[in-house]
């Protein structure tokens, strides 16, 4: 198997993801952003506007907008799911070519499996702990920079150190065990994580927001981050196992010919 | 009568993919997918290129329902 295989793989894995993402996204997240935005027309008349006035260039009102909220909710999400589900379907491949027949006695389709497990956790849920999504009229125009950035440094140490724990647990299994080496290293991602959240800014800007709507688009945001994810890897992994098998018939039959 | 099939049970070693192969693939396309991601996640918030508002709005929804910081 080449990288090749794995990557045209993973970019069709994503592909389909993003559609995935994108029917749950519009089905279970959309109610919630008519909902926030209907709130922040409803606020704006009290100078509580979290600097969307179209003076910025940010309303989210159909007058003051470049792009239609239909186009927004519907070829605009379309175009946000299926490009970031490609890339991700892409990389989470390429990483699973690398650990493909290094993980100790992990077969193709269990490293497969157990890198998108592992992307989900590093590169959304954990970072969605610290930093949750936040609906629109939520969030200082101000303070957008500091967040942004504190945000993917957030997601920078995660990935990091799930991959540097990971690694750690594969080289560190032949001596302590495998049962040692997963609990320990899960421990030790987490233990990090804790510490990392401690020192990283807490970002509370919610404000009078309304909870149950802004719970709402939370556990939307929640849903759309594992649909993808979990999409990438059940295709992913049944793309690749499939190849598998019917690399397997390939050499089954050349060592039968040869043996003729 | 009895034929007794004793083959061990034997874990085959998997094909590796060697990791001279996978860099210039993996550089490339993560550079790629870092582009990528970037125009979604925070393209015209905290910086903008080109400047305008047009890609925020496009990908609005997308960003707020997948989790970044929007505005």
């Amino acid at each position: 198997m080449t990288a090749r295989v794995f990557l045209v793989r993973g970019l069709l894995a994503g592909l389909l993801a993003g559609l995935a993402t994108f029917f749950v996204a519009h089905a279970v997240g959309e109610p919630s952003v008519a909902a926030a935005i209907a709130l922040e027309g409803s606020h704006s008349e009290d100078g509580h506007n979290h600097g969307h006035s179209p003076a910025d260039g940010h309303s989210h009102a159909e007058d003051g907008t470049v792009v239609s909220r239909h186009d927004q909710r519907t070829w605009g999400l379309l175009t946000g799911t299926v490009a970031v589900g490609t890339a991700l379907g892409g990389v989470v491949a390429l990483v699973a070519a690398a650990v493909a027949g290094r993980m100790r006695r992990l077969t193709l389709g269990q490293s497969t499996a157990l890198v998108s497990a592992i992307g989900f956790v590093s590169f959304a849920l954990v970072p969605f702990l610290k930093y949750p999504s936040t609906p629109p009229a939520v969030g200082n125009a101000d303070t957008i920079g500091s967040r942004t950035g504190a945000y993917f440094a957030f997601l920078l140490v995660s990935v990091v150190v799930a991959v540097a724990v990971t690694v750690l647990a594969v080289r560190l299994a032949p001596r302590i065990g495998t049962y040692g080496a997963v609990v320990g290293g899960a421990l030790a991602y987490v233990a990090l994580m804790v510490v990392a959240g401690r020192l990283f800014p807490t970002v509370n800007e919610i404000g009078d927001f309304p909870a149950d709507t802004l719970w709402y688009f939370r556990r939307a945001s929640l849903i759309i981050l594992a649909t993808m994810w979990a999409a990438i890897g059940v295709v992913l992994t049944g793309l690749l196992l499939r190849l598998q098998s019917r690399e397997r018939v390939v050499i089954a039959r050349r060592e039968l010919a040869a043996s003729l | 009568m009895s034929v007794t099939s004793a083959t061990p049970v034997s874990t085959p070693s998997l094909p590796t993919v060697p990791l001279r192969e996978l860099a210039p693939w993996a550089v490339l396309f993560g550079l790629l997918a870092a582009l990528v991601v970037f125009f979604v996640s925070a393209d015209q918030g905290a910086i903008s290129i080109p400047s305008g508002t047009a890609i925020h709005e496009w990908v609005h929804d997308g960003r707020h329902l997948l989790g970044y910081p929007c505005h």
